[in-house]
This record gives structure tokens, C-alpha cells and sequence, in this order.
């Protein structure tokens, strides 16, 4: 299973939890798995079929181009974190 | 997932034909000789010129806005105001994440209400620039004004006045009922920060603010619309991002992108502050109202500064804690950053760079984005990177001082390496945080004595270390081979820093074939592949790489093209130095040139495309040894001596890495010395020239002594990283332990300019 870390300010949705075990091969999995366990994380993390605008998941310390299609692997880290730009 | 660390090697021992080398830039000639076209040299038949109605409030209700005496002045050709805009959709996404359409259209032209000094409130096309500007004077708007709030605390002060009635505090997403200036709250923890400072033996705290700053490019925004007949917009502009202004101008006027062609005009500068769009969609709209005429609009350098996005001002509390042996036990952040009118500031990347150098256990970063009273912050190199280096780089510097740890022993002795977790989650990848302090340590500089004053003040040196991530995100490159056995080179990032020359040479290394023989353009959002900013590093990463998959589909098929004529197996032909041979038959050879000569004969012409979304830019660490003198009675500082090292991964043409790392450290220095938006308390800046507000020349400075580190990026063909951004991240904090060494004060503002300098001596006595 990966292991997703949950942003601190989202853990009322986990019991507190910072990191949790989630079966699933996409984030997109990930996520839905999630809210069915807690539920709250998808319309936090979620806007349709895709991520926030404001937010980015990286998965093995890389961000994701594609967002909530990235591929998860069993032993994979997921962070979700927020979007950044640059000059 | 497990990581074990290894320590990092210096990969990029591979010899290049043309990677590594410093051939000349294709569109140099035409920059020197002054036929290069810029925005504002563009000419149409029958166009009209417009200037824009400014805002003279920081925080005003707009009562109402009355054109009937400029449409009277003869040569006037139309007004429009945020009225004009059509309706549409609530939220607008040109490309760089979702935002209110109200915010997004309002930072356009102010609708209701202004929120700060410069703010775009309407504007006039006229048959001449004095015309249109005699007409501004003559359109009657009603202010009421209201009290500004010009930093982040007093925005977040309760008693503030609110700047946005729809605004409400977010806490990572989630949307609280609390109607406040502070547009978002996220936090990042990793361990237990109260059993790490219980842990250390010495605990530095320091809070510290630091002034808004402009980019300062030398060209300002500029843009000629033309809204033809039949509906399509075209648009000639200085932009960092053609795309970007396509879906721009299109969420803007509320029509489909394939109704917008924009073609990036030369750019003179932007360090990300020519990615945001003000006034493409006025000249538009401006366009249409006045019967479909071109319409040109160039920026004085006043409205640059007071109606452009600037970086933010910032308000800074930052904790370590260390053992008495120089490991670092615990670090808290508390990040405030001004957002200007409307949200967005770059408060984000500020906590996930702010111990992002160290590896560190236990951490808390609290951030806040504040909207106040000043422009809509922009992006500006490694965006909210430096202002968090200005106060993580000086506690460390305090923290070797006491100690007595030298201070980039203490930094490598905490340094974050490949495998170390990031405060934000992720850990660390390949990364040469180690190999640019070592190269730091043993560069002559550093094991050199200070450089002696030259006038009498005293000296001193000091040392600073950024990080900055880099970003990937899209681009599209078109390779079409030429039958002289040249090839044309199609790509979509506006040239700034010469990414042409970068690009090309990626192509010329995997065609086996000379720089010269690559003929790099940029082209108009019509005739390539969506690519994103020239921005966030990205440019000779992303494009290059596009080009690279282009070159290598052009080799793929000049391989089958050799095959189909020799009458063998395509496995059998291969390419290598630009000569296309079998690998069986020696008497089978041909170069790129002879085989180019004949493709219009034996199947047609060859193209090549490459199209990319990479992840994997791979950060850059980077860091400044800078030797000061500060004369005692003035406060008066100048910089003696000054080195930049940076990993570049693989330095594709290493002068223009050389150019980024210089001129990066030089815009630092400017930051940390002089520049500041200089408020009135009304929300008036008070400086908006070059010759009030003081970047450093030529005249200033010494020379910026460079060295590059290849640490390979193991997620690029050639192992780049972009480089950019980190080095404008640590300058401001090298120049600040170097005054403190200098005159023993540590500096908390920004910037550090001789009546800075002087109070801060002063409240010491």
C-alpha cells in the first residue's frame, strides 16, 4: 500500500493521522479511498475530476505532471502540497 | 518509500560535441545592431495608441466613471472600463491555477473598487499617445477613499479594514466563515517541534521584515492588439509566456484560445514579472470599440512600477535550535507574506525553501497570504525563496557565531543531501546542496583574507546558501530538416536569456551536426505546441528536452529514410555523429548533408516534433561568499568582493549560465542595498524611477566571480538543471552576516541601506 502523509491542517479529517496506508494505483484511487475511510478529503483536495488549482501531489518526492493520474506504486509516497510557480 | 543515502558524485563527466560549449546567440547580431523587434517598435497601418487611467488612491469605492468629455476630445477614439467586459464564467484559469474571475478581471480594470495606487480604472484609444493622455485628464471618476493597509500584520490585525467582502480565510482548502484580509493559512510539521528546542542547547529567534522589490527588466509591458472583423484577436506583446496571454486574453473577453493568436514580440527583460497580463485584453477591447484598429499600448516606467506585480514586503519569524556539537535540533517558521490586492502570494514556496538546505528533524512553518493595498504581487526569480533566506541564513550565521563553528562547516554538517525528508513531505532527490558548500569552502575567496577597505570602513564577509525548485510543465518543439543539410527549429519559449542558443544545442548534439547548422525561432502560439512560461527555470530543462525528442524523431526517421535507399533494414542503418551508416556494410555511409540533399526525392521532407510534460526538474542549491566594506559614519556599503557557486547540473552553455549566476547575485545585491517600494502612509509610492529607486550598475559592483557545479540531474537527458532563480535566493543574507561581521550589528530589515544601517548602529550604542 502507499503511504499518503496528510497536510497537518487537513488531519481533522484523519483523527489526527499524518500518515496513512491507502490501497490504489492512481492518486486518483488514492484520494477516493481515502474519502470513503475519511470521508471530507476529496472535496478538500478535489475540484471535479482533478485537483485544486492551488494544490499539486507529488508522488516519490516528484510532482506530478498530470495531477490525479499519476501512478502510485505499492511502496510509494504521496504528498499533497501547494502549487508553485516561479519567475 | 526507502531511501538509502549515498553520497552525491559529480555525474556530468560526459564529454559533448556541442553541449558544454559557448557558441555564439543566433539573435545577438540583430540585439546589438538595434534591428531585434521589441513590442514597442511595432507599426500597423491605421493604429491608434492608448494609455490607461490610474487609480491616484490605495483603497478607494469607485462612485462612477464619466467618458463624455474625453470621447468629446478630437482624436479620440474609444474609452472602456471594467464595464465593457462581457459576461462570463466566476472563476478564470489562464494556466497558473484558478482565481476569482472578479480578482482577475479587477487587477485587468478595477471594477467598484480600487485597492491600490496604479490600479488600471479605464482607458482611451486615441490617434496619438498625447492625445490619449490629454483625454485620461478629462475623465471624471468619484472616489470614495478608504484607509489603506500597506503590510502584512496590518492586515492581519483585527481591527483592519477588509479589503474584499467575498473574501474568507482558507486552511489548506478548506473554507473557513472568517471574512479577513488573510486569504490563506497552511502550516507544514515534521517531528515534534517542542521536544527539539527542549533538545538544544542554544536557541536563536529573530523576526524580520523586508520591503517590496520590482524586477526592474529595462523594457516595459507593452502590447498592439488588433480585434479583426472576423473576430480573431491577434496580439503583439512582451510577455514571458505567449500561452499564458492567449488564455489570458481569452478568459479575459470570454471567447475560445483558437480565437487568439499571440506572437511574443523580443523581450527586454522580466524575471517573472512579465508573466502575469495587465493591459492585452484593454487593447483588445479598445481594438473592437474603435472599429477594429490596431491599437498599441506601452507602459511609462511609473506604471511599471506602481501597476505591475512586484515581490512582496514580508514579515518573518524564525527559530533554531542546535547542540552544543553544530546539529541543528529543531527549526519554526512563521511566515507572513503581502499578497497586494488580491491573493496570491508566493508564501508557499517561501515555507517549502525556508530549512529546505538542512536536514532537520523537527519542524513547524506557518504561513499566511495577506492581501494589502499595493499591486497584485508577481512572480520575481525563486518567488518568496529570498525573503525566507534573508532570515534562515542570518540565525545560521548567529548560531556558528556562537557556537564558534565556521559557518559553512555548520552548514555542511547539516546539510540536506539525497534522501534527507523536506519539512513540507518529500525527501530529498539527487541534489548538490554538499558539493556547492564544499566548492564554496575551498574556492579562494573564502581561503583568502578579507579584501582589504578602500575607504577606510570596516570589512567584513559573510556567507548565505539558497535552494529553489525548478518546475517542468509543457512544451513543443518542431525540427524541419533543409536540404543543405541544415534544420529550422520551431519552439514556443519566448527567449529571454538565450534559450535559443541553449535549445538549438540540444539538437545539434543528438544530430551529430554543428550549432551553426541549427536555426532556432520562436514562434506565434498559432504555429506550435502549447508551451508554457519562460519561467521557474524551466526553459533549457523543458524546451530543451522537447528538442531533444524532436532531433531524435528527425534521426529515427532519417535512419529509415538511409534504410529505404540503401534497400536494407532500418535495424541494420544507425547515426552517430552525424553520419548515417550500416552496421554491416562499411561502403553504406553518408553525412546528415548528403543524405538531407535527397529527401525530396526519395519521400519528402522530414519533421520532427517533440512534446513534453516532464517531471523531475531537479533543484538547484546555490551559494554567495561576499566580502563588504561599511563606512561607520555614513552606513554607506559597498561590496568588495562577491562569488557565486551553483549546481547546474549540466551547464549547457555555460556563459549563459555564468549571466544567470551574475546577474541573479547582481538583482540579490540591488534587493539587500537599496531597493524598496518607498510608501507614503497614504499608500503613495514615492520613488517610481530608476533614478529614486537604486539598482546597482556596473559602477557598483566588482566583478561576480562564477563556478559552476555539475551535479547531473538524473531526470534530464543531459542532466540539466535550471539555474535561473536559486541564485537570487542567498545574496541578500551573504551581504547581511558580511555588514554583520563588518559592524556587529545583524540587520532585520531589508533593505540594508545606509539609514537602515545607521539606526541599527545607532540603537546599539
Amino acid at each position: 500500500m502507499a503511504t499518503v502523509f496528510i497536510p497537518s491542517l487537513m488531519q481533522e479529517l484523519t483523527d489526527g493521522q499524518s500518515q496513512l496506508d491507502v490501497l490504489g494505483s492512481t492518486v486518483r484511487e488514492i484520494i477516493n479511498q481515502l474519502d470513503e475511510s475519511h470521508p471530507g478529503v476529496k472535496d478538500r483536495l478535489m475540484d471535479g475530476f482533478k485537483l485544486k488549482g492551488n494544490i499539486t501531489v507529488a508522488v516519490d518526492g516528484e510532482v506530478s505532471p498530470v495531477g490525479v493520474l499519476a501512478k502510485v506504486q505499492e511502496n510509494s509516497e504521496v504528498h499533497f502540497l501547494p502549487a508553485l510557480g516561479g519567475g | 518509500m526507502t531511501t538509502t543515502y549515498e553520497p552525491n558524485k559529480v555525474l556530468s563527466n560526459k564529454e559533448y560535441k556541442v553541449v558544454g560549449t559557448r557558441p555564439i546567440r543566433p539573435d545577438g547580431a540583430d540585439k546589438v545592431t538595434g534591428r531585434a523587434q521589441y513590442g514597442a517598435d511595432l507599426q500597423l497601418t491605421g493604429l491608434l495608441y492608448a494609455k490607461t487611467l490610474r487609480s491616484p488612491h490605495a483603497h478607494a469605492n469607485i462612485k462612477s466613471i464619466d467618458f463624455t468629455k474625453a470621447l468629446a476630445l478630437e482624436g479620440v477614439k474609444a474609452a472602456v472600463s471594467a464595464k465593457d467586459f462581457p459576461e462570463t464564467k466566476d472563476t478564470a484559469n489562464y494556466g497558473l491555477g484558478d482565481s476569482p474571475m472578479n480578482y482577475f478581471r479587477g487587477n485587468i480594470l478595477a471594477d467598484k473598487k480600487v485597492l491600490y495606487k496604479g490600479q488600471a480604472i479605464a482607458a482611451v484609444a486615441a490617434t496619438s499617445v498625447h492625445i490619449a493622455e490629454a483625454a485620461l485628464s478629462l475623465i471624471d471618476v468619484e472616489y470614495e477613499v478608504l484607509d489603506a493597509i500597506l503590510t502584512a500584520p496590518q492586515g492581519m490585525a483585527k481591527d483592519s479594514p477588509i479589503l474584499h467582502d467575498d473574501l474568507f480565510t482558507k486552511e489548506f482548502e478548506k473554507q473557513t466563515n472568517v471574512n479577513s484580509n488573510i486569504a490563506e493559512h497552511f502550516q507544514h510539521k515534521m517531528g515534534d517541534i517542542d521536544k527539539g528546542f527542549n533538545e538544544a542547547d542554544i536557541v536563536v529567534e529573530r523576526t524580520f521584515d523586508t520591503s517590496t522589490v520590482h524586477q526592474g527588466y529595462i523594457e516595459p509591458h507593452n502590447v498592439t492588439a488588433l480585434w479583426n472583423d472576423d473576430g480573431r484577436v491577434h496580439v503583439w506583446t512582451s510577455t514571458q509566456g505567449a500561452f499564458t496571454v492567449r488564455a489570458a486574453v481569452a478568459e479575459a473577453l470570454a471567447i475560445t484560445v483558437s480565437k487568439v493568436k499571440v506572437t511574443p514580440m523580443e523581450i527586454g527583460g522580466g524575471f517573472g514579472g512579465k508573466i502575469n497580463v495587465y493591459e492585452d485584453p484593454v487593447a483588445a477591447l479598445l481594438s473592437k470599440k474603435s472599429g477594429h484598429n490596431p491599437v498599441k499600448m506601452v507602459m511609462s516606467r511609473a506604471e511599471v512600477f506602481e501597476g505591475t506585480g512586484p515581490t512582496p514586503g514580508s514579515h518573518m519569524t524564525v527559530k533554531i535550535g542546535a547542540k552544543n556539537n553544530g546539529k541543528i535540533v529543531a527549526a519554526q517558521a512563521n511566515l507572513q507574506m503581502e499578497a497586494g490586492a488580491y491573493p496570491g502570494s508566493p508564501v508557499g514556496a517561501a515555507a517549502m525553501c525556508v530549512f529546505t538546505a538542512y536536514d532537520i528533524s523537527n519542524v513547524t512553518i506557518d504561513g499566511y497570504d495577506v492581501v494589502v493595498n499595493k499591486p497584485k504581487t508577481a512572480a520575481y526569480r525563486a518567488p518568496g525563496a529570498p525573503n525566507a533566506a534573508f532570515a534562515t541564513e542570518q540565525i545560521i550565521d548567529e548560531l556558528a557565531e556562537k557556537l564558534k563553528i565556521d559557518p559553512l562547516e555548520l552548514r555542511l554538517q547539516n546539510a540536506a543531501k539525497e534522501g534527507t525528508r523536506r519539512a513540507d513531505g518529500p525527501i530529498h532527490p539527487r541534489i548538490g546542496c554538499v558539493e556547492v558548500l564544499e566548492a564554496m569552502k575551498e574556492h579562494d575567496h573564502y581561503q583568502s583574507p578579507l579584501t582589504p577597505a578602500k575607504n577606510g570602513g570596516k570589512v567584513g564577509r559573510g556567507v548565505g546558501l539558497g535552494f529553489w525548485f525548478n518546475i517542468g510543465m509543457q512544451s513543443a518543439c518542431n525540427i524541419s530538416v533543409n536540404n543543405d543539410g541544415t534544420v529550422n527549429l520551431v519552439e514556443g519559449s519566448t527567449d529571454i536569456g538565450g534559450s535559443r542558443a541553449s535549445i538549438a544545442m540540444h539538437a545539434a548534439e543528438v544530430l551529430g551536426i554543428s550549432y551553426d547548422d541549427v536555426k532556432p525561432q520562436v514562434a506565434d502560439t498559432d504555429s506550435i505546441g502549447y508551451t508554457a512560461i519562460t519561467g521557474g527555470s524551466r526553459t533549457t530543462f523543458a524546451t530543451g528536452w522537447a528538442a531533444y525528442e524532436a532531433a531524435n524523431d528527425v534521426k529515427s526517421q532519417l535512419i529509415d529514410r538511409a534504410a529505404t535507399i540503401w534497400g536494407v533494414d532500418a535495424d541494420s542503418v544507425e547515426m552517430k555523429e552525424g553520419i548515417i551508416r550500416s552496421k554491416t556494410d562499411t561502403e553504406l555511409n553518408m553525412t546528415f548533408k548528403d543524405l538531407s540533399a535527397q529527401l525530396n526525392d526519395t519521400g519528402g521532407p522530414i519533421v520532427g516534433r517533440g512534446a513534453v510534460d516532464p517531471s523531475g526538474p531537479g533543484g538547484s542549491f546555490c551559494g554567495q561568499i561576499c566580502d563588504v566594506e561599511v563606512d561607520p559614519e555614513t552606513g554607506k556599503t559597498d561590496v568588495l568582493r562577491f562569488t557565486v557557486v551553483q549546481d547546474a547540473g549540466k551547464a549547457i552553455h555555460p556563459s549563459y549560465v555564468e549571466g544567470q549566476m551574475q546577474g541573479g547575485s547582481v538583482q540579490g545585491i540591488g534587493w539587500a542595498l537599496n531597493e524598496e517600494y518607498y510608501y507614503s502612509d497614504d499608500g503613495r509610492m514615492n520613488n517610481p524611477t530608476f533614478l529614486d529607486y537604486r539598482m546597482p550598475t556596473s559602477l557598483d559592483l566588482p566583478m561576480i566571480d562564477t563556478v559552476i557545479v555539475e551535479v547531473a540531474n538524473p531526470g534530464h537527458p543531459y542532466g540539466v538543471r535550471g539555474v535561473g532563480e536559486a541564485n537570487i535566493v542567498s545574496p541578500q543574507s551573504a551581504v547581511a552576516n558580511a555588514i554583520k561581521s563588518a559592524v556587529g550589528t545583524r540587520m532585520q530589515k531589508m533593505p540594508m541601506n545606509p539609514a537602515a544601517i545607521m539606526e541599527q548602529l545607532w540603537s546599539n550604542e
